[in-house]
Formats: structure tokens, sequence, C-alpha cells
């Protein structure tokens, strides 16, 4: 015979704690989502100020009317005042960057973050490496920002080696800086693939290298995208390592190659929001606008990307 | 592939009914003195076995006696597992399978796999049966070969209508004939299947078995399963595998061939009393 227990259900306390717990849920989501909002909000306010005598005076009108505000904001050439400049300098510099940036670091990343999951066997050699790519993850940006000053801006102190304060040394630099959090958020992505499609795969005959191209990889694409969208948003907002390779902290024009000198999106916004003048202030934060509007469509795309992609794993 | 076995590990004393192979004219698959480990622990001992040429051969066995171990040697699936090693010699048509102008790609097209779960891929129907058949370098038709895959493995009519749609849309009976299509696609000799009706209703079971009786005319297929009744009615040889009791401990499981004959045979008049134990319940 089994031994009979009395049960204690603390029936109260559970009733209690369980809305108690979900209410702590809500207000942890909700946190952010304020202070999201607030700096929004603020940024919003600043940007679009309608008092007189501040640039690009007036409230719009609709939303047409800010668009058009912000498209002249993003193609204007720094003029003489406050009301004719524009920040086409940075829009430019970071377009350059970014492409660069997914030219280098994605298939580096992606190359690094398949090989470690479908090629190496778990052992010392992987530990290390995998070790190595997460404190890398960890380092500081204006690290990067050093490094980059010395391996690429000054080759190592040879001549031949050495890119200047170009566009390349910042989108090396900047991908040196993405690179540990693509591999990562690639190999997560790789390795929830489940492992029974690599088995039928290969059961068929393919060669790892078929199984990873037509299995895996599209498997994991939506995880991977997910961690490319957030390094290069990191990358085109990164201030830090940029301050470090670069020499202008103002240009007239905008780089006509990657070998130009340049000057990002957020580091013109750091350039204008250090003046008193409410104007500049103003300026900076109709950078901050543009710099989202630049991060929420990249956004878009990898939702499409994601969509797109994930429809016939779904039904 | 080290035929010496590892140190500290004398060759395993035969048992009087391991050594009893069926002799075999033509055998596809051949293996001798066949010895598998997981790292340190045993997992197949002596595996002696011919299997015949477009027959059916079933094997059955208490769960952990390696039957599914013994299914990856033949297609050197276990080469994924990186602790695995084997000893003895597996013979495909003759050739040693392990030998150093084998290679295990083209090897595993020859010897097809089905698992124990349907796994087909995230991937339309027509997909899952055209890609093996595209890696592979298919030249023919391939619409014309699809429809002949589908069609083999009994599956043409219910989903002729919806090629474009999701492999995963269908049910888990229909998604396991999609497996054996995919796998008929790209034209083996052999078809392994490990069982492929575990996670089907007797109906869609039904379906396997007769498509496994049909498809032997063209292949030889190795089943494993755990349904006496299944492997009666559908096999025609039988491998008895049993724990070996002297090795197996705890955590690991040690697997033998108890016996291998034919089906008949074996269900009627088993030479091993540990092989009419098992079938008839009484062990494992
Ligand atoms: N990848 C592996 N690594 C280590 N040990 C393994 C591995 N695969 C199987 N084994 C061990 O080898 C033994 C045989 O396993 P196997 O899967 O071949 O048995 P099985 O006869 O197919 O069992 P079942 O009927 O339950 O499927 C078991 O003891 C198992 O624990
Ligand atoms: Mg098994």
């Amino acid at each position: 015979m089994q031994e009979l227990h009395t049960y204690t259900p603390h029936s109260r306390i559970r009733r209690i704690l369980g809305p108690l717990f979900a209410i702590a849920c809500v207000l942890a989501t909700f946190s952010g989502v304020v202070v999201l909002s607030i700096l929004l909000g603020s940024v919003l306010s600043t940007g679009l100020g309608h008092q007189a005598g501040r640039p690009w005076y007036h409230l719009p009108q609709n939303a047409w009317d800010l668009g058009q505000l912000l498209l002249s904001l993003a193609t204007k050439t720094p003029g003489e005042s406050a009301q004719t400049t524009g920040f086409r300098v940075g829009v430019v510099s970071s377009l350059w960057l970014l492409g660069l940036v997914t030219l280098f670091a994605v298939p580096v990343g992606l190359g690094a973050a398949v090989y470690l999951e479908e090629y190496v066997r778990p052992g010392r050699f992987k530990a290390v490496v995998q070790t190595n790519i997460a404190n890398l993850a960890g380092v500081p940006s204006i690290v990067y920002g050093i490094l980059g000053l010395t391996l690429f801006v000054r080759g190592f102190g040879f001549k031949p080696f050495a890119l200047g304060y170009s566009i390349w040394s910042g989108a090396l630099t900047l991908s040196l800086l993405v690179l540990p959090v693509i591999i990562i958020a690639a190999q997560e992505a790789i390795r929830a693939v489940p492992t029974t499609y690599r088995q039928a795969a290969l059961a068929l005959g393919a060669t790892r290298w078929q199984t990873v191209r037509d299995h895996v990889l599209p498997a994991a694409l939506p995880g991977i995208m997910t961690g490319l969208i957030l390094s290069l948003s990191r990358a085109i907002g990164e201030t830090a390592p940029v301050l470090m390779v670069t020499q202008a902290s103002s240009l007239l024009n905008p780089p006509r190659g990657p070998g130009d000198q340049y000057v990002p999106l957020p580091l013109e916004i750091y350039n204008y929001a250090k003046y008193p003048d409410p104007a500049d202030q103003t300026l900076a934060a109709g950078g901050i606008l543009l710099l989202l509007v630049l991060l929420i469509s990249m956004n878009a795309v990898a939702i499409v990307i994601r969509n797109r992609s994930g429809r016939l794993n779904r039904n | 592939m080290s035929t010496v076995p590892p140190p500290g590990r004398e060759t395993p004393s035969r048992g009087p009914s391991s050594r009893e192979t069926v002799s075999l004219s033509d055998p596809v698959i051949e293996t001798r003195d066949l010895n598998v480990w997981y790292g340190s622990s045993p997992a197949l001992k002596q595996i002696n076995l011919s299997v015949p040429r477009n027959k059916i051969t079933a094997v059955i066995g208490p769960s952990g006696c390696g039957k599914s171990t013994l299914l990856r040697c033949f297609n050197r699936m276990n080469d994924l597992v990186a602790t695995t090693r084997m000893t003895g010699v597996i013979l495909f048509d003759g050739e040693n399978i392990n030998g150093p102008e084998t290679d295990a790609v083209s090897l595993r097209r020859r010897v097809g796999m089905v698992f124990q779960r349907p796994n087909p891929f995230p991937k339309t129907i027509y997909e899952n049966v055209a890609w093996g058949a595209r890696i592979n370098g298919y030249q023919g038709d391939m619409d014309e070969l699809v429809e002949s895959s589908l069609r083999r493995a009994a599956l043409w009519d219910e989903v002729k209508s919806k090629l474009n749609q999701s492999g995963l849309s269908l049910s888990g009976g229909q998604q396991q004939r999609l497996c054996i299509a995919r796998t008929l696609a790209v034209q083996p000799e052999v078809i392994l299947m490990d069982e492929p009706c575990s996670a089907l209703d007797p109906i869609s079971t039904r379906s396997v078995e007769d498509l496994m009786d049909e498809l032997k005319r063209d292949y030889t297929i190795i089943i494993v399963t755990h349904n006496m009744q299944q492997a009666r009615r559908a096999s025609d040889m039988t491998v008895c595998m049993l724990l070996d009791d002297s090795v197996s401990q705890e955590n690991h499981r040690t697997g033998v061939i108890a016996e291998y004959s034919s089906t008949e045979k074996l269900f009627t008049t088993p030479s091993d009393p540990r092989t009419e134990a098992y079938i008839t319940g009484r062990i494992g």
C-alpha cells in the first residue's frame, strides 16, 4: 500500500502570486516601450521644433510635409546657416559604410558560423575558438577603434598597407566590431535546424556543402537575418570606434568613393549636438530622426525576408 | 578504418549461434566479424550477416541491441557520430564499403535510408522528391521522375493536385511515403528502413508494407521493426538480435545476432531458445 500524504496547496497565495508575476512581466515590457516613446517624442518635438527662429521653422502640416522635410535634411550639404544645412555627407558616408560592412562581415561571419557548426568536430579547438568569439563580442567598441587605427589606418606602420582615414578603414573596423555578434547569432540559428534534415539530405547522397546550402542555411535564414540586422544597425549607429578612424570632423562634400574621407551620420549628429546653439540642437535631433528612419527601414527588410522564408515551414 | 580491436578488448568469443550464417550465393551486403563501439562501450559484437538480393530482410530485437547501429553501418551514417569505431568488414556488392576507394557520399546514394520518424524537407512535395535526384546530377525529365517515384510510393493520387504545397502539410503516413518516394528518386539498390511504421496508424502501416512487397522486385530492403507481426507478414528473412548479457551493463548495451534464418523458420521452429523466448514475448 502506498502511504497517503496530505497536500497543502496554498491556494490563496498561489492565486495572488500568479497574477502578481504576470503584472511584473507587463511592467517589464512597458518600461522598455515607455522609455522608447519618451525618447522618440522628445526627439520628434525637438527635431520638429516650431518656434520661429529655429531652423526648418514650422511644424509640418502632414506626413507628406514631414517626408519632404526629412528628405531635404538628408540631401542638403552643409550650408552657411542652420536653415540651409543638411546631413548629405553623413547619410552618404553611412550608406557606404553599411554597404561595405555588409560585403565584408556577412560572408565572413556566415562562413565562420557554418564552419564552426557543420564542419568542426566538438573538441578543444572548437572550445577555444568559441570562447574567443564570445569574449570578442564583449570587447568595448572603442578598443576596436584603436585596433582599426593601428591596423587599417596606419597599416602597422607599413606605408603600402595603410588605408588612411578612408571609408575602407572605417568599414573594416566596423566589420571586425560586428563579426562576433554575426557569428554567434548565425551559429545559434544553424544549431536550431533539426538534425533530421541533415540526416535526410546526407542519406540521399548529398555532400555536406549541398546539405548546408539547400537545407541548413534556408532553414536558419530567419534567425541569421535577425542577427545580421541587429549587427548592421549597430555598425551604422556606432560612434566611438569611428571617432578613432576618421580624421575630418566635418566635410563640405560627401565622399565619392571608398577611398575618400568620410563623416558618418552619428558623428555628424554628435558634432551638432555639442554646440550650445538651439538651432544646432534641433539639427542634431533631425539627424537622429534620419538615423531612425534608416534603421527602421533595415528592420522592415529583415521582417519581409523572414516572412518570405517562413512560408513553407508553417502550413 | 582500423581492423584492429581496441586495446584491452580481445576478440569476443562467439556464441554457438552467432557463427551461424545463412549461406547465400549472391548477397548484396555481407558483414564479416563486424564490431562497433561507441566510445569505449561495445554496441555490436561479431556480426556475420549476408543479406540476399531482392528480398526483404527484417531485423528484430529488444531496444538497445544495436539494430539502428547496424543499419547505419550499411550506409556509413555512423561516420557522422564522432565516437564510433568499428572493426571487421562490410561488403556491398563485394566491395569493402570502408575501403579507401569507396566514398561515403556515393555509397549513400546506392544504399538509401528511410527514418523512423517521417522527416520531409520543409519544401514543396515536388522539391522533396526532386532534390535528391538533382544533387546527384540526374539528367532526365524531372517531372517524369517525380511522378514515377510518387507512383511507386503509392502517393501520387493523393498529392498530384498539390505538388507545390509543403511536404509538411501531409499526414504522417503520407509524409513517410513521401520520404520513401524521395529515396526511390535517387534509384538506390538497397533501402534501409529503420522502424518506418512506428509513427503510423494501422492503415498507413499496411500501405507501407504493401509498398515494400511491390518494391522488392527491384530493390533489396532491410527493415528494422519492433512489430513481430510485421516482420512475419512482410519479410523473407529475419535477423533476431539480442543483448549480450556478458557485456551489457546498465548504461550501455551490446547486441549480438541470436539467429538468422528465413522468416518462416525463425518464427515457427527457432533453433535458439532465446529467439523463441523473444518472439513469444518472454524476454526483451
Ligand atoms: N550516438 C550514440 N552515441 C553513443 N551511444 C549510442 C549512440 N547511438 C546508440 N548508442 C548506444 O548503442 C546501443 C545500441 O543503440 P541502437 O540505437 O542501435 O539500438 P536499437 O536496437 O536501434 O534500439 P531501439 O529499438 O530502441 O531503436 C545503445 O546502448 C545505445 O545507447
Ligand atoms: Mg533504433
